[in-house]
């Protein structure tokens, strides 16, 4: 497995049920912080049409897209619901002093 | 002037590809993310409530137009019904497709079902078919969605407020989605992983369609026909072609800009509760996440932002007949709203005639 650990934010930065955009090495993503105060990433854009999904709306396990309200498990990646039919890519977060890094591959 | 090819897949398809309007970037307003959060919050309350309502009304106006069948009494009873079946449908189809009505998945969806029967739109084809009005909104050659064409054809518009060309369509479709077939226009909409959905669905339809034809030659009434199938969408459909038209029909084609291509009507709070609230048109395609029940809080944060909103669906449609006469002749005029010095201007776009919008 890669040690590509990479600081996305302060973890208080996200707000609880929430999800802000990180873009890092021409890529972007989401990372998420559950109601619960654990932390996830996946990438940010909708398998369905490319719209951020950090606009979106954070309920329970569930992202949906701003744009056509496709949802997905951000924890799993899982697409849920259509229009979304393809899976969306999650990546492992960890929190160290007070930050979120996410590795990426 | 010829007439623009509205097909998705003539060569305005490609056109549009090719311009850039498939890719673009679509404006949106400035809302601070907090303040957005709180407007896309869901909530089962409100969506409960207005169908607890729906259903109660359908069982008023039913009961009362079966006690005074035989009597023209039966006539405004029925006429409510129709309105109820035929046009409200429209909203509820809409917003629970969406998912956006009610917090809980399951009643987006049972309700979804129920409406799209009703106002015999297909669920499967229909939700794809949203989707792609929302990605390419009133992109000629995208969307499958475009009401007004232009030139608009005037006849094939008035035949819309009785169904008479949309039930017939929509049984011929369902027909050939029975026999497991799509059109090719389906294809470029409907991923093939949903297309045996499509099938199934279509047959489902198709039988509960025949079962009040049935239920009349059993009872040997006309009743039956009354209440479910193709004839109350054709007796009811005329409110919601009459509020459907104030969304697009007369303003731009091939915009970046929703505010250009959209329309935002005040209605009164009995055509709200038909319409669900989808006079806030503009608001809605900006941002879609936005529950019916919280758009009109939307509006009010958006407004510094919007062209002025047409103040009753009777000053929309002198605007809409007005265009819709003028682009008989020229086809590339429409309506340019006004927007507010607090507005930011309209997003650069393609259309080269865009002509200010009448003064009141």
């Amino acid at each position: 497995m890669s040690n590509n650990w990479i600081e996305a934010c302060p973890a208080d930065e996200i707000e609880e049920e929430d999800v802000i955009r990180f873009d890092h090495g021409g890529r972007t993503f989401a990372i998420y912080r559950s109601a619960d105060d654990e932390y996830f990433a996946t990438d940010g854009l909708c398998t369905h049409e490319q719209v951020h999904l950090a606009d979106g709306l954070v309920m329970d396990d569930i992202i949906e897209c701003p744009k056509h309200n496709g949802r997905f498990n951000y924890k799993t990646g899982e697409a849920k619901s259509a229009p979304v039919c393809v899976n969306l890519q999650t990546y492992p977060v960890k929190l160290e002093g007070g930050k979120v890094f996410v590795q990426l591959d | 002037m010829p007439m623009r090819d509205y097909s998705l897949v003539g060569p305005e398809a490609e056109k549009a590809v090719q311009k850039g309007l498939t890719t673009g970037e679509w404006y949106r307003t400035d809302i601070p993310r907090k303040q957005m959060k709180e407007l896309m919050q869901r909530s089962d309350g409100p969506a409960i409530r207005d169908t607890i309502l729906w259903f109660a009304l359908f069982i008023l106006f039913g009961a009362g137009g079966f006690y005074f069948w035989g009597t023209w009494w039966c006539v405004p009873f029925f006429l409510c019904y129709g309105v109820l079946y035929g046009s409200s449908s429209d909203s509820r189809w809409h917003e629970c497709g969406h998912g956006t009505a009610f917090k809980t998945r399951w009643m987006n969806d049972v309700i979804y079902h129920i409406a799209s029967f009703m106002i015999m739109r297909e669920p499967v084809i229909w939700r794809w078919s949203h989707t792609r009005h929302h990605t390419d909104s009133i992109i000629v050659g995208r969307d499958p969605e475009i009401v007004a064409t232009r030139p608009p054809n005037l006849f094939q518009i008035f035949l819309y407020f009785f169904g008479i060309t949309t039930a017939p369509k929509a049984l011929q479709k369902m027909a050939i989605h029975a026999m497991g077939r799509m059109t090719g226009e389906e294809k470029t909409f409907v991923p093939e992983s949903e297309w045996t959905k499509v099938y199934v669905i279509a047959r489902i339809h198709l039988a509960i369609h025949a079962l009040p034809f049935a239920l009349a030659l059993y009872f040997g009434s006309w009743l039956p026909l009354m209440y479910f199938g193709v004839l109350p969408l054709m007796y009811g459909a005329w409110l919601g072609v009459y509020f459907g038209l104030t969304q697009h029909a007369g303003l731009a084609e091939d915009v970046l800009d929703h505010r250009l291509n959209s329309r935002t009507v005040y209605m009164n709070p009995v055509f709200r509760f038909v319409y669900w609230n989808m006079n806030y048109h503009i608001e809605h395609h900006i941002f879609p996440m936005v529950s019916y029940h919280a758009l009109p809080k939307l509006h009010a944060i958006m407004l510094p932002d919007l062209p002025r909103p047409y103040p009753s669906t009777i000053a929309a449609h002198r605007d809409i007949v007005g265009a819709m006469l003028r682009q008989q002749k020229d086809p590339t005029w429409t309506i340019q709203p006004e927007l507010p010095d607090t507005a930011k201007p309209y997003q650069p776009h393609l259309q080269a005639t865009i002509a200010p919008m009448p003064a009141e």
